[in-house]
């Protein structure tokens, strides 16, 4: 039943990256005008993980904000008592909620993390190393794709592939997949777009990519992102036992 | 894969470009801005958009001129590099992309049309540049240009003519004219020339074309001249006139080597030069000698016109005089860059070997014992001329019985009779005037032209303004170095200029050129 979904705007934007976070144990979706993008998600996750709406700091680039994975979610300085609470109430109890004192505050586009490991952007302090490196669970790494330091911004990660910006060099790519212990590969998404971070969101089974993605696009996310074969609760239930290790 | 940067000693990791799928056709390219490869960026933009595809222009098939408005014909040879720029110049809106490249695409000339193909460059979606090539295609419509089309309605058409007369027996005057007018291309504009009896008509095209004719023959020649004007036709409602102008130009007709008695009037006005004067240089204005006092006397052209004198007897009369002993000289004088040397010779008509004469010549630095001369006979001589015989009476010991002018090269010249000479002149496209009653004797014409050519050589001052070109046909002979004596005075040839025969341009030398292949 893995699947794609192609084809979501929000408020008639195709960054989908930008206005919903996904990883392997829940979903967050920001609150728009209408609820055709909530029900997309819902149609696809309903069971299987808890879909909670919220807003970080009063706005609704939740995605771009807020980095987590199924062990925890970090959300910035920002973000209201309020919400921070909502989201302790809706999320499962093993996903540990920190808010985080940084200066760089879009942790959305500072960090791209799976579940084993973790890119950072280079200019983030040792203290919220540490702590991403204890919420989440992850290895972190400093690093740089394609020049860019938002690496956040310029990937889309799973534990079972990454996408990243198109510009990158063979040796970076080789040197990242190293790193990260995924295959990857060099693409782009909504039509030729380079910030896939902010243009699609995705975990293990499910990706979700904006209007403007075309077929070629598609077919590489399914090739790199492992989606036909992909089985939602064999996936869930594997990461309760230990640890994959795949090699590139 | 790593290495070593040796300028900066910094270790650099080689960095190859990856490959990413288009993301719409899906063929693997390597990454530009737009993410997408150049085939569906070229289906997805189209920068020609809003240029001009197909556009008119007018072309003369008279004179080959492509019109650019709204008055400018531009001369342009097919499928040429100024046809090409003006084909670009004439399209709109190229300013809003960057041309890179254009040519011309092969096209039929019989079908009228021009193709050109430009490849223009410009930016978009975010930043990626696309070049692009399209087709212009011109449709060429024929139309006569103005001037052409005023030609052909009246090839006759002149708007001024300058009817250029010398009231003398030779055309000396014209010859040199004529080599003066081709070295400063001054009838370059000239519509046609002809010639007539004692002088050259030009035709022009337009008044200040006649103008500037004159204005150079003012300054070569002394002229007097008046200008006239004739109605051809007349707009009533925009009150507009059209002349055909008429300059009728009068040259002076003293020339070079005439022998003048000056009216007292004039003579006393130049400080009492004696009346009988040998006329010396010609040019824009008459160099006057005294052959006994060797004083010399400039006139310019207003002040020649204002008495109007004409020369007693000129170099038709001019007799040849055999040169039997010349005295050693009792003056001298360097006037105008001539050196002149007075002394007393005895000389004999060679006609009438047995009657000497003893007379003062201003020759005397070039005459040696043994030369022949030509000079005027006033022993003999008839002469038809009121001064002179003014002056005959006036004058207690009568006139000076012979006055000689210039040495004679004949004998040298005899040697080389039938050799070809080592220049040649250019001619003027005149038309010989037929309609009229003067007969022009072509051999007289060949006679005339021959003491021209005589004149050239033994001058190097008339030398100066014309332009001679190298005789191909001429060969440097052994035996033309001359062993014994002086030979006829030549052209030395670093004068000459070698014939240029890639157009009819002349090059616009100095004179004294050296010869350039």
């Amino acid at each position: 039943m893995g699947d794609m979904m192609a084809g979501l705007q929000f408020e008639n934007n195709c960054e989908v990256g930008v206005f919903s976070k996904l990883t392997n144990a829940y979903c967050l979706v920001a609150i728009g005008g209408s609820e055709n993008f909530y029900s997309a998600f819902e149609s696809e996750l309903a069971d299987v993980i808890p879909i909670v709406k919220t807003s970080l700091g009063g706005t609704r680039i939740i995605g771009r904000l807020c980095a987590g994975n199924k062990n925890g979610l970090l959300v910035p300085h920002t973000t209201t008592d309020q919400e921070l609470q909502h989201l302790r109430n809706s999320l499962p109890d093993q996903v540990v909620v920190q808010r985080i004192e940084e200066r760089l505050s879009a942790l959305g586009n500072c960090i791209a993390c799976n579940d084993h490991v973790a890119l950072a952007h280079t200019d983030l302090d040792k203290e919220t190393e540490e702590i991403i490196a204890d919420v989440l669970g992850v290895e972190v790494f400093r690093q740089t794709i394609a020049g860019n330091i938002l690496v956040g911004s310029y990937c889309a990660l799973s534990n079972r592939g990454g996408i990243v910006h198109p510009h990158t060099s063979v040796e970076d790519l080789d040197e990242l997949s190293t790193l990260l212990q995924v295959p990857l590969v060099a693409g782009t998404v909504n039509r030729g777009s380079e910030v896939i971070g902010a243009g699609m969101t995705v975990n293990d089974w499910t990706a979700f990519c904006g209007s403007d993605t075309t077929a070629t696009e598609l077919s590489v996310i399914d090739s790199i992102f492992k989606l036909r074969e992909a089985q939602p609760s064999s996936i869930v239930d594997e990461m309760r036992k230990s640890l994959i290790d795949t090699y590139v | 894969m790593s290495a070593m940067d040796q300028d900066t000693g910094m270790f650099k990791v080689q960095q190859t470009i990856g490959s990413v799928l288009c993301c719409k056709c899906g063929v693997p390219m390597p990454p530009n801005a737009a993410n997408m490869c150049v085939n569906c960026l070229r289906s997805e933009v189209d920068i020609t958009e809003g240029l001009q595809k197909s556009i008119q222009i007018f072309y003369c098939p008279e004179c080959g001129c492509y019109l650019q408005p709204p008055k400018t014909w531009i001369k342009a040879q097919w499928e040429s590099k100024e046809l090409l720029t003006f084909c670009i110049k004439r399209l709109k809106n190229l300013n809003k992309v960057k041309l890179k490249n254009a040519e011309f695409v092969w096209t039929e000339p019989h079908s009228k049309r021009i193709k050109v193909k430009l490849t223009v460059q410009a930016e978009v979606l975010n930043g990626a540049v696309l070049e692009q090539s399209y087709p212009v295609e011109y449709t060429v419509r024929d139309n006569l240009c103005e001037s052409c089309s005023r030609f052909q309605a009246n090839p006759d058409q002149w708007v001024a003519s300058v009817q250029l007369r010398q009231h003398v027996s030779h055309r000396r005057t014209f010859f040199y004219l004529e080599q003066l007018i081709l070295r400063h291309d001054a009838a370059s504009r000239a519509i046609r020339i002809q010639q007539v009896d004692q002088g050259i008509d030009f035709f022009f095209g337009n008044k200040s074309h006649a103008n500037s004719f004159i204005e150079f023959l003012r300054k070569v020649v002394p002229i007097e001249y008046r200008q006239d004007q004739q109605l051809v036709s007349h707009d009533v409602k925009s009150s507009l006139y059209n002349y055909k102008y008429t300059y009728s130009v009068k040259i002076c007709p003293i020339c070079r080597e005439d022998l003048i008695c000056l009216p007292s009037k004039v003579a006393s006005g130049l400080g009492n030069l004696g009346p009988l004067v040998v006329c010396t240089k010609v040019s824009d204005n008459i160099t006057i000698l005294d052959p006994r006092t060797l004083r010399c006397a400039f006139l310019d052209a207003r002040q020649y016109f204002r008495s109007g004198f004409r020369s007693a007897l000129t170099s038709r009369q001019l007799v040849k005089y055999f040169v039997f002993d010349v005295e050693a000289p009792v003056g001298e004088a360097t006037v105008g860059g001539q050196k002149y040397a007075l002394s007393y010779v005895q000389i004999a008509r060679e006609s009438d070997i047995g009657k000497m004469f003893y007379v003062q010549t201003h020759l005397g630095h070039i005459l040696k014992s043994g030369d022949q001369a030509l000079g005027y006979d006033i022993y003999s001589a008839n002469v038809n001329d009121d001064e002179m015989e003014k002056y005959r009476l006036s004058v207690k010991n009568g006139l000076p019985e012979a006055i000689l002018i210039k040495k004679c090269y004949d004998e040298q010249r005899e040697r080389k009779k039938g050799k070809p000479r080592a220049f040649t002149t250019k001619k003027l496209p005149m038309e010989m005037d037929e309609s009229r009653g003067a007969r022009v004797d072509p051999e007289k014409m060949e006679n005339e032209y021959e003491e021209f050519l005589r004149d050239l050589e033994e001058n190097p001052e008339l030398r100066f303004n014309i332009s001679l070109y190298k005789n191909k046909d001429y060969q440097e002979s052994e035996t033309a170095s001359m062993t014994d004596g002086e030979g006829a005075p030549t052209v030395p040839i670093e004068e000459l200029l070698a014939e240029l025969e890639l157009s009819e341009e002349e090059e616009e030398g100095d004179d004294e050129e050296d010869m350039d292949e």
